[in-house]
C-alpha cells in the first residue's frame, strides 16, 4: 500500500526556522532545487510502530514541500515472512539463530510478490531495512538509484543470515548506517545518516504542565514521588525485565515508580510474550506501570517523558535509539546501555549515563535520583547535543544531498 | 564606504560523512592508518569536527580518542596542539599527527600494541557545494550575508578555506584583503580562535568585527 505521511496538523519546513535558524532551512530549499524533477520512492515493512515508520511520516511531507515528490512504499507480507524476518532481525543483532531453508524461500517469495505489486520507478529508490532487500532485483534499465538504509547494528551478525543478505546489500549503489560501529565492510559505499526527531511532532512539541499531569493521573501514576521510565516496545533486546530488576534494586534506597511504557509494531510478533514477562517479573508491586500504549500514543509518551524525572534505555542491543533522542530534547538525565547508537547520543557523565548491567542501572539510578542538580546539568546538555546532530531537518538535508552527489556522479 | 570591483560570493555547503573501511585497534595501528587514509579522511577528524565537538575535552577526534579510548592523555594534549590553522594542505598535517604518535610510541613500545576501549573508525567528509546566489560588494553586505549562512556554510568559507586557497587564510579575508583593500582588517578576522569558540560564537564574532570596520 502506499501510505498517507502527513498524521495532525501539517508542519512546514519554515515552522522549523525557531529551532534551527533561517538560514539552515534556506540552504535546504536551495539544494532541494537543485534536485527539481526527480522523484523518491522510499520502501519499509510497516506504517506504524516503531522508529522507521515514525521518521518516514516525518520526512516525507518535508521532501512533498520542497518539491521532490516521494512516494511512501509499505510492504506487505503474511505472519510467517514477518517472524522469518524478526528471526532475521535478532540474528543480524547477533542473537542465535537457528533458521531454515525455507524461511529464505519464504522471504525471497514474499519479496518478490512486493515487487510485482510496486512498481519501484523513481530516480532515487530508498529501502529501509532487510525485509524489503530483495526487491534491488526488479532494478531494471535505464538505471535509476538503489540506496540500502540499514537501521540496525550489523556489528555481530549471524553469518549465515548476512552471508544470504548481503549479496542483495551490494547490488546497491550505496548504504546508510546510523554509525560506523554497524558496517560490515561493504563494496558499496557506505554513509553515517544518524536518525532524527521531529521537534515539532506530537511526540516531541512542548506540553502544557496541566495535560502532563492529566496523562499521569489517567495511568493512576504519583508525580509527587520521584518517576524512573522506559518508553518502547516490549521486546527482549529493550531488557524491560532487566530495568524492572534494576528498579527491585533501587527500590530498597529510594522511593520511586517505574513506568515502562510502550507498544508494540505490526512487523513485530514477539511484543505480546515479552509483555507477559514483564508482568511476570513486575508481581503485584503497584509502583510499576506496564502500559501497553496503542501505536498513536504521541501525546501521552510526549507527556510521560517530560513528567519522569529520569529516562532509562536498557537495551541489550540497539540500532539507534530514537527513545534516548526524545529524552534527551526533553532534556531528561538519560541511563542507556553502552550499546548501538546510543554511544552517539548519551556522551557519558555529560549528557547522561552509560551503563552495561542491571545492576550498573540500578547504582546510576540511585546516583541521579541523590544528584538531581547533575542531573539537570545532563539533560541540558542532551538537549543541546540533539539540536545540533539529531533533528529532522538534518536527516532531510542529508537525503537531498546524497541525491544530489548521486545526480553529480551520473551525470559525470 | 569601500565597493569591491568583484562580489564576494557566498556558498551553500554540506557534506555527508561516508564511513572508511579502516579502523585502528591500537596506537601503532592509528600510525599506520593515518599514513593511508585518504585526504578527505584527514580533513573530517580534525577540520571538520571542529564543528561538532563542544562538550568533549578537544576538537581533534584522533586526540580525543587517544584519551578516552587508549587513555594516553600525554599524547592526546598534543595532537590537540596541533594546531590546524598552522596548515594549508593535508600533507603537512598528516605528517605532523603521524610524527606525534610515532614519537610516543618510539618512547613507549610497550604501550602501542595496547587495545583501546573501541576502535576508531575513519571516516571522511563528502562536500557538496551550490552557489546560493548572494553576493556582497560592501563590508555591510558581506556580514549581512554572514548572518544568512548555515553553520556548515560557514565552517567552508573560513575554516577548511584554508585548504581550498592554501593560504593561511579564510575565504572573508582573502576578499577583504584583495578587493577593499583592508589588510588590517583581513588580519584580524584571521585572528579569531576557531578553536575554542562553536560556531555560532564565531559568527557573532566575525560579524561583530566587520560591523565594528564598516561604521568607521
Amino acid at each position: 500500500m502506499t501510505t498517507e505521511a502527513s498524521p495532525g496538523r501539517a508542519l512546514h519546513l519554515d515552522d522549523y526556522a525557531a529551532v534551527v535558524g533561517q538560514p539552515e532551512v534556506d540552504e535546504i530549499r536551495a539544494i532541494a532545487h537543485y534536485l527539481r524533477g526527480k522523484r523518491v520512492q522510499m520502501v519499509n515493512s510497516t506504517a506504524v510502530g516503531g522508529g522507521v515508520a515514525e521518521i518516514l511520516a516525518r520526512l516525507i511531507p518535508l521532501m512533498e514541500e520542497v518539491g521532490v515528490p516521494t512516494r511512501w512504499e509499505v510492504m506487505t507480507g503474511g505472519s510467517e515472512f514477518f517472524a522469518v524476518t524478526k528471526a532475521f532481525h535478532n540474528a543480524l543483532h547477533g542473537a542465535p539463530y537457528d533458521g531454515v531453508k525455507e524461511w529464505f524461500d519464504e522471504f525471497l517469495a514474499t519479496n518478490e510478490e512486493n515487487q510485482r505489486r510496486i512498481k519501484l520507478d523513481a530516480d532515487y529508490v530508498v529501502i529501509h531495512d532487510p525485509q524489503p532487500v530483495a526487491m534491488i532485483r526488479s532494478r531494471g534499465v535505464p538505471r535509476n538509484h538503489w540506496i540500502w538504509r540499514c537501521h540496525i547494528d550489523l556489528s555481530q551478525p549471524n553469518p549465515d543470515v548476512w552471508s544470504f543478505l548481503r549479496p542483495f546489500v551490494e547490488r546497491y549503489d550505496a548504504s546508510l548506517f546510523s554509525s560506523p560501529e554497524f558496517t560490515q565492510g561493504l563494496s558499496i559505499p557506505q554513509y553515517q545518516f544518524a536518525p532524527t526527531i521531529d521537534p515539532l511532532a506530537d511526540k516531541n512539541k512542548e506540553l502544557e504542565p496541566e495535560y502532563v499531569q492529566s496523562v499521569f493521573d489517567r495511568f493512576g501514576i504519583d508525580t509527587k514521588r520521584p518517576i524512573v521510565t522506559q518508553i518502547s516496545r516490549f521486546d527482549r533486546l529493550k531488557d524491560p525485565v532487566g530495568v524492572i530488576k534494576a528498579y527491585q534494586i533501587v527500590r530498597k534506597y529510594a522511593d520511586c515508580q517505574l513506568v515502562l511504557a510502550g507498544g508494540s509494531a505490526s512487523d513485530d510478533p514477539e511484543g505480546n510474550a515479552v509483555l507477559l514477562e514483564a508482568r511476570e517479573a513486575a508481581g503485584n508491586d503497584p509502583d510499576i506501570h506496564l502500559l501497553n500504549l496503542p501505536p498513536w500514543s504521541y501525546l501521552e509518551i510526549n507527556a510521560l517523558q517530560r513528567g519522569s524525572t529520569i529516562m532509562v534505555q536498557k537495551s541489550l542491543r540497539e540500532g539507534f535509539g530514537l527513545t534516548v533522542t526524545e529524552a534527551l530534547w526533553k532534556k531528561k538525565p538519560v541511563i542507556a546501555g553502552a550499546v548501538g547508537g546510543i554511544l552517539l547520543q548519551v556522551l557519558h557523565k555529560i549528557t547522561g549515563m552509560l551503563v552495561h548491567s542491571v545492576e550498573g542501572c540500578a547504582y546510576q539510578i540511585r546516583y541521579l535520583l541523590a544528584n538531581p542538580e547533575m542531573a539537570k546539568r545532563m539533560g541540558e546538555n542532551g538537549h543541546e547535543h540533539v539540536k545540533e546532530n539529531f533533528l529532522l531537518t538534518a536527516n532531510l538535508k542529508r537525503y537531498l544531498i546524497l541525491f544530489s552527489i548521486l545526480s553529480r556522479s551520473t551525470k559525470g | 564606504m569601500r565597493q569591491a570591483k568583484n562580489p564576494f560570493q557566498f556558498i551553500a555547503a554540506s557534506y555527508l560523512i561516508k564511513i572508511g573501511r579502516e579502523r585502528a585497534h591500537t596506537l601503532a595501528e592509528l600510525a599506520t592508518c593515518l599514513k593511508e587514509v585518504p585526504d578527505g579522511s584527514i580533513f573530517y577528524h580534525t577540520f571538520q569536527s571542529l564543528e561538532e565537538h563542544h562538550y568533549t575535552a578537544f576538537s581533534s577526534e584522533f586526540a580525543q580518542w587517544v584519551m578516552a579510548a587508549c587513555n594516553q592523555t600525554a599524547l592526546a594534549e598534543r595532537l590537540a596542539a596541533i594546531d590546524v590553522a598552522d596548515f594549508v594542505s593535508i600533507d603537512g598535517l598528516r605528517t605532523a599527527l603521524v610524527t606525534a604518535i610515532e614519537e610516543h610510541n618510539a618512547r613507549h613500545p610497550n604501550w602501542q600494541n595496547n587495545v583501546a576501549f573501541e576502535p576508531f573508525y575513519f571516516c571522511e567528509g563528502v562536500e557538496f557545494t551550490l552557489p546560493l546566489g548572494m553576493r556582497a560588494t560592501t563590508l555591510t553586505e558581506l556580514a549581512d550575508g554572514i548572518c544568512k549562512l548555515s553553520l556548515q556554510s560557514l565552517h567552508h568559507h573560513f575554516i577548511s578555506s584554508r585548504l581550498r586557497l592554501h593560504l593561511k587564510t579564510n575565504d572573508f579575508s582573502h576578499w577583504i584583503e584583495n578587493e577593499l583593500d583592508l589588510p588590517e582588517l583581513a588580519a584580524t578576522l584571521n585572528r579569531l580562535d576557531f578553536h575554542t569558540s562553536t560556531l555560532d560564537g564565531l559568527r557573532d564574532d566575525i560579524e561583530t568585527t566587520i560591523r565594528g570596520w564598516a561604521a568607521r
